[in-house]
Order: structure tokens, then sequence, then C-alpha cells
């Protein structure tokens, strides 16, 4: 294979938002190209043309043109103008995932990426999605700071330690895509990259139930539910030491403050770990501590069987 | 126009009325500082180049050709904070700066002279603490020093080196405060603020910035240091901490940060263009104001460094206008400087062609800006190496193509010596051809998806790694040259007049290199600055 293979100035476009941004960044080149253009040869125009000719010129005074500063600012105001509204709209669309995506959890850590589908199927560094469907990427990393970047989406999203962040993509095309870490991390940053397959929908159900057939995530979450002992206070009829969870998810809870919080995952997780920040209405702050005691995949888990009781469909959630 | 060299040779000036080493470390001359200065930086820009060279070698195989991935992460952590924290920042305000802001408003000296060598020790003293970090095993934490990394995880040495950017700090806050007082207090009977030079506009602008930033970062890490010392909860969720708090914290100081660099060198090439045109700056009062405001804006953008961390998009949105907002002043000085060759005469000495460059590169730098205001294309390029090239294109096409146009300018002042213009023309078009062909690709390569601060990389990217490289070492040597005939011409190089350009401003009104005491006598200005179209009687009666 020659060195230069795969040479190429654009980058591959596989996602629904891609053209849109590529459109505004071909806008922002010509832009750049024009003034860069424009300078250049008025420069280099009056370079030649009022070269210094002898030792005695003496150029006349002009003190400057107020009608060229206003032009001046105007031309450029007018351009910035027109490139943030353009860019703003484009990014308020594409930061809103559409109802009906489907939900992929991705937890980073020095240095890999584990990608967890909902049916189960736990990948390292690779990520299987259909073509032609919305998917939600929920992202939490288990120690520093990570950044999840499909260069052919146009998608990035920082990965933060301690709270769930988000992006969404619909690929629009088969094929294999690759992904990186685009925040520094340490050592082996540089190693910390994968490969999307996007495939067609039918060879994605074929993926999906082929392999190991493992448990599915809410599964597990049942499971762990049963084995931390959560089930003895968290009672689904309501008659426990703690709030039944059943048909909670994306529900209002009221809390003991006056306050009233949307069941989502950041509210479940502070619950999980720091369970005296947010105290349910009519329920006494007992609840010990699980920080330490369960993992960001193990939390992943407990949030799917949540989400599994029931509750609100998913909004289109606010970016 | 030149003045007549009335004393007898030896002529007693600043660089010969003291010998020994006693009489530079204990100066509080503002010239001599200002070589005091020149030397550090000079070593700590060397150093960060060589780090520069060793990384972009290394880049030249997909897989690494040259180091370990850790080792690899510690050279462009360690460019970035020489090069940052200990070569631009002090670059302009502390060499160019402190040998002019008295001999442009007609003063003996800045108005704390004492406090003036005092910046160069604190200087020193950072220095070194970096520098000890560096030799004992340098740092990986990147120049930005992120959290929880930097504060937990990172194992390398990060409060040395933090330290050493926390002193080098309190340098800055005691030269900008000099400044202002200096700019305010000491300006020659005549010298009204709209007759100054604009590098004093520039100067007054970055020194406001420099006292209002620098403390916040010095902030940032103390309480990096406690949390990475004392284990105290404040980045670090683990801890109970916030992760993003740092980043809005550094921002808020790094990114007026940026306008430190770039503002001094929009100075030096007014003094540039005017000199080299013999024309009187266009538009005077926007080119100063555009300063102003570009100080002001400064520090209402920070969040444009952080679109794609989960920040509110609504906070995204305001820091995305704001950004806009701070290319308009950006561009009309753009436009100024280019009027100005308008009907001028001008020559093409080495001085006029790093400013030349600087406009031409600071364009595309103002401009790929705008890619990353926009945050529908910054969620693309932002951590990409379309970052790294657009900040090279300010930081080095623009900021050292105006030190560097600034030092050729002014040297036959500073060292009273001509250097050989033809080495200087070829020179300047060494670092303008070599500094294109490193950093264009990179904006290709960051388009194209590959992200910055990998030690290797999958080999679709190597064309334009390569062509980076090849650039790198046109570069390199390109910096090499004005060394080698810079110091060639304070022994050999012929003997500088006082006004060897023709400029205009008190600096050229005293004899190369000035006296101890600057003037003989305090000088009287009755014109405005740039006044190349008035007759020399008037201008000569300064004097």
């Amino acid at each position: 294979m020659p060195w230069w293979f795969g040479f190429s100035i654009h980058p591959e476009r596989a996602s629904t938002i891609a053209a849109g941004v590529d459109h505004l960044h071909y806008f922002l080149t010509a832009i750049t190209l024009m003034f860069t253009a424009i300078i250049f040869s008025i420069i280099f125009y009056f370079a030649v043309k009022y070269r210094r000719r002898s030792e005695e010129e003496k150029p006349p005074k002009i003190e400057g043109s107020l009608g060229l500063e206003i032009l001046w600012t105007l031309i450029p105001t007018l351009l910035a103008a027109v490139a943030f509204v353009w860019s703003s709209s484009l990014y308020f669309l594409n930061s809103r995932p559409p109802v009906a995506a489907l939900e992929i959890f991705v937890i980073g850590k020095q240095w890999m990426w584990q990608l967890q589908h909902p049916e189960g199927p736990r990948e390292i560094n690779e990520l299987h999605v259909p073509v032609g469907r919305p998917i939600r990427l929920t992202m939490i990393s288990q120690d520093v700071i990570h950044d999840f970047y499909v260069p052919a989406f146009r998608v990035k999203k920082d990965v933060l330690p301690g709270r769930y962040s988000s992006l969404w993509f619909q690929a629009t095309k088969t094929g294999r895509f690759h992904f990186f870490c685009a925040q520094y991390c340490g050592a082996q940053h540089a190693g910390m990259i994968g490969w999307v397959y996007v495939m067609t929908p039918l060879d994605y159900e074929q993926w999906l139930s082929g392999g190991v057939k493992g448990e599915s995530m809410a599964q597990a979450g049942a499971r762990l539910f049963g084995q931390l002992g959560c089930i003895t206070c968290h009672i689904p009829d309501g008659t426990g030491r703690g709030p039944a969870l059943v048909a909670l998810w994306g529900k209002p809870v009221q809390l003991q403050d006056g306050r009233t919080v949307i069941a989502d995952e950041a509210y479940i997780r502070e619950s999980i770990l720091n369970p005296a920040a947010k105290i349910v209405k009519g329920y006494a702050p007992i609840m010990p501590t699980f920080q330490g005691q369960v993992s960001e995949e193990q939390i992943l888990q407990l949030l799917a069987f949540i989400k599994s009781l029931g509750g609100e469909e998913r909004k289109p959630a606010k970016p | 126009m030149s003045t007549v060299e009335t004393s007898v040779e030896p002529r007693v000036h600043y660089l010969n009325a003291d010998y020994g080493l006693k009489s530079w470390l204990l100066t509080t001359d503002h010239k001599r500082i200002a070589l005091l200065y020149l030397a550090s930086i000079t070593f700590m820009f060397f150093v960060g180049g060589a780090f520069a060279v060793l990384m972009r070698l290394h880049l030249i195989e997909p897989t690494g050709a040259l180091v370990q991935p850790e080792t690899y992460n510690k050279l462009f952590t360690m460019h970035g904070v020489i090069m940052i924290f200990f070569f631009l920042i002090p670059s302009i305000p502390a060499v160019l700066g402190n040998f002019l802001v008295p001999l442009m408003i007609g003063a003996r000296d800045l108005a704390f002279p004492r406090i003036n060598l005092l910046s160069w020790y604190v200087y020193v003293i950072g220095a070194t603490f970096t520098m000890y970090a560096v030799i004992s095993g340098g740092v990986d934490t990147g120049w930005t020093f992120y959290t929880p990394y930097s504060s937990t995880y990172a194992n390398t040495h990060v409060m040395a080196t933090a330290l050493g950017v926390f002193v080098t700090g309190f340098s800055s806050i005691l030269t900008g405060l000099n400044f202002i007082v200096t700019i305010h207090k000491m300006r020659a009977p005549g010298m009204t603020w709209f007759r100054m030079p604009l590098f004093l506009w520039a100067i007054y602008a970055t020194s406001m910035i420099m006292i209002l930033g620098t403390p916040v970062l010095a902030i940032t890490i103390v309480l990096l240091a406690l949390e990475r010392l004392l284990h105290v909860g404040i980045f670090d969720p683990a801890l109970g901490g916030d992760p993003l708090l740092f980043q809005h914290m550094f921002w808020f100081y790094s990114h007026p940060a940026v306008y430190i660099m770039i503002l001094p060198g929009m100075g030096v090439v007014s003094e540039l263009v005017t000199c080299f045109s013999r024309k009187r700056i266009f538009g005077y009062s926007f080119v100063a104001f555009s300063s102003v405001a570009i100080a002001v804006l400064s520090f209402l953008v920070w969040g444009h460094h952080m679109f794609v961390t989960g920040q509110s998009i609504y906070a995204g949105l305001v820091f995305s206008l704001l950004s806009f907002l701070v290319a308009i002043p950006s561009a009309i000085k753009v436009f100024n400087w280019t009027a100005t060759l308008y009907k001028g005469s001008v020559s093409y000495q080495a001085p006029m062609l790093y400013a030349m460059g600087f406009i031409g590169l600071f364009t595309m730098g103002g401009l790929t800006g705008l890619f990353l205001a926009s945050l529908a294309t910054d969620v693309h390029l932002n951590g990409t190496y379309f970052i790294v090239a657009h900040f090279h294109y300010i930081m080095v096409g623009s900021a050292v193509m105006a030190y560097l146009g600034g030092i050729h300018f002014w040297w036959p002042k500073i060292s009273g010596r001509l250097y050989p213009d033809g080495w200087a023309r070829f020179a300047a078009l060494v670092i303008f051809i070599g500094f294109n062909l490193t950093f264009f690709p990179q904006f290709m390569l960051g388009y194209l998806g590959m992200p910055r601060r990998y030690a290797f990389y999958p080999q679709e990217f190597q064309v334009l790694n390569v062509m980076s490289s090849a650039g790198a070492s046109i570069l390199g040597v390109g910096y090499l040259i004005p060394l080698v005939y810079l110091i060639w011409s304070m022994r050999y190089g012929p003997v500088a007049n006082s006004n060897p350009w023709g400029a205009k401003g008190l600096e050229w009104k005293t004899a190369s290199p000035p006296p101890t005491d600057n003037f003989e006598e305090t000088p009287v200005v009755s014109e405005e600055a740039y006044g190349y179209a008035t007759d020399e009687i008037q201008s000569s009666a300064a004097l």
C-alpha cells in the first residue's frame, strides 16, 4: 500500500447533519478566501504602485475616511450576522435528538470506549448501528474528560466524569467510519479510537441476535436491584421505606423541600450516589450512599431497569 | 532628517555606561532590563522550538517515528507551556515595551524602575521552576492543564510546572502595572493621548488585560494545587468537584491572554506600516479604539472554547455572538493598515516584509476564527488540527512575525548597529514560506477530522502531516538565520545613525543607542504621531 493511500481533502459525509455543516463550512471558506484575496491583492497593488521611487518623496497627508470606516465596519458585521444566524439555527437543529431515537450507552475510560446496547451486547472500541435510524448516545466517563467524535457524522461531545452528556446522529450510508477521542486524556489518548459500523436494519438485527446471548441491560439492572438490596425498601406497591420506582421514569417528583424535579438520568444517578441531596416528599433520608459500590456500567444498568418499569415517553429532550 | 552625531567617539550610552555582570543584574535601566528579557525569552523560544521540531519529526510516520506516546505528550505540553507563558506573553511587552515605552513618551525610565527589575527576576524564578520540571522528566497535561486529568490522574511534574506559570504571572502583573502608571503619569509635555504612537495604545490595552486577567490564572492554579496536593474537591467529581469549573476559570484568563499576545503585535505593525510607507496611519482613532474594544470584548468570549463540553446551548449562543463581535475591531485594523499604504512611499526593508506578512497571516488567522465562533462548524472542528492551525496563524504567523518585525525595526536603536538587510529579507521570506507550509495543511487535517495531541494517527492523515513537517524544518531554519546575523551585527554591523529608517516618533530623536537617561533634555511634543507629511523643521523642534 503506498504511503499516500487514502489521501483526500474532504472527509466522508455519512450523517443527516453532515451536509448542512459542510455547506456552512464552504460559506465560511468562501468568505475567508475572498477577504484574504482582497487584502493580499490590495497590499500587493499598493506596494507596487506606491513603491518608493526617491528618498525625497513626500506622500500626502491622509487622515482617514469616516465613510470607509463605516463601510468596512458594516460589511464584516453583516457577514458575521449571517454566519451567526446560520450556524446557530443549524446548531439548535443538530442539538435536538428526534423522539424515537435508539439509545446506546457509552462509557469512556483510560484508554478505551465501552459501548452498551440496551438489548445486551457490549462492545469495546466498536459501535454497530443501523442505517437511517436516529441514534442517541448517553455518555459518561469513569475517570478523566474524554470526547466522542465521529468526523464522518460531524458530531462531537465531551464525555465527562460524574455527569451524563449526550449526542445523536442518524447515519445515511452503510460502511465503516472512524471515531476518535478528541479530548486529551493521557498516555494512550491517540489509541482511544475505534470504528462505527453502519449496517442495514436487517444486518443490524442479525448482529444483535447473534453472538453470545447475554442478558439485556434492564435484566442486569433488575438482578443488581435485588443483589444490592434496593428491593427491600423500594417495594413496587409503594409500601416500602423508599418510594416505589414503578412508572417513575421521566415524571416529575415532589421533593421534601418543595421543589419538583424530573426523574431523568442525572437525578437517578445522583439519588444512587448521593441520596441525601434530594429527598422525595414524605420519605425519610435513610438511604445509604452507593458511591464506590457500583460502577458506571452498573448505574447505567440500574437506569435501564428503572426505565423498563415504565413512565413517560422521552420528550424531544432539551439539549 | 537624521540627526548629526555631535559627540566625539566613544560616546557614552546605555550599553557602555557601565561594564560587568553586576551592572546588568542590578540595573534599573528599562533598556538594559529589556535586553535581559530579550536574552531570556530568546533562550526559551529556542527550547520551545526544539520541542516543536521533535514533534514534527515524530509525526512523519503514522505510528510515530521518534518517541514513545508518553514522551510525545510531554513534548507538546512543554512546547505549549514554554511558548505561551515564557515566550509569547512576555515577548513584545517585556522586550520592546520595556525598551520603548519611556522612549516613545519622552520619559527617562518607567515609573517604577526597581519593580521593573523585580519583574524580570520573578520571570526568571518562574522559568526556573518550569525548566526544573522539564529537566526532571517533564509534564504531560497539555498546556491547558484540564482537570481532573491534571489534578488527580497525571503523574508527571504538574506542580513544578504550574508553580512556574503561577510565579511568572506576577511578572506580567508588575510589568502591566508599570506600563499603565508610566503612560498615565510620565508623558512628555505635549504628548497627549491622541498624539501617542499606536504601539502605546496597544501596550496600554495589553497591560489592562494583564493586570485584570492574570490574577484569575493565579487563583485557578492555587485551586488546582489544593486539589492535587490536599485532595480538596474542587474540580474532580470523584471528590465532589466540577470538572468544567476549571475550564471556565482557565479560559477566563487564557482567552484574554491570546490578546496579550496579539495586541502588542498589532501595535508594532502600526509603527512599521506608517514608517515604511511614510504615511500617517489611516483612521488613527479607529485603530486606537479597536485595541480597547478588543481588550474589553476579550473577557467575554471564553465560553467559545467550551461549545462541545455540554455547556448550555443558550450560553453557547451568547458566547458565539460575542466571539463574532470581537472579529470586527480586528477587521477594522486590517483595513486601516492596508489603506495606510494608499498613496504612500512604500519601501520593502525587512521590517516592512514582516509587517506585510503579519497582515496577510493575521487576516487568515482571524477569518478561520469564524469557523470556530460558528457553533455548528465548531462542533466538527473543535479539538482537531484546525484549532492548532488557527491559533498558530494568530500566535506565530501574526504575533511572532510582528515581534521579529519589531526587533528588526528597533535593532539599530537597541544595538546601535545595522544588520545585513539582504539576509534579513531572505529570512523573512523563508519564515513566511515555512510557516504556511507547516500550518496550512493543518487546516485541512482538522477538517478531515484528525484530533490534536495524537502521538500516532490513522494512515490517511500521513500526506498532510509530512507536508507540515517539511514546512516546520524550513521554518526552523528561518528562525535561526536572524539569530546568527543579529548577534553578528552587534560586533561587526555598520554603526547606525540615530534614525536609519527616517521614522517619526521620539525614540528616533535620541541617539542610537540612547544615553542612559534617554534624552539630553526632556522633549516637547508639538505634533501628532506619524507626521510624515509635515516639514522637517517642525518635527525636529522637539529635540
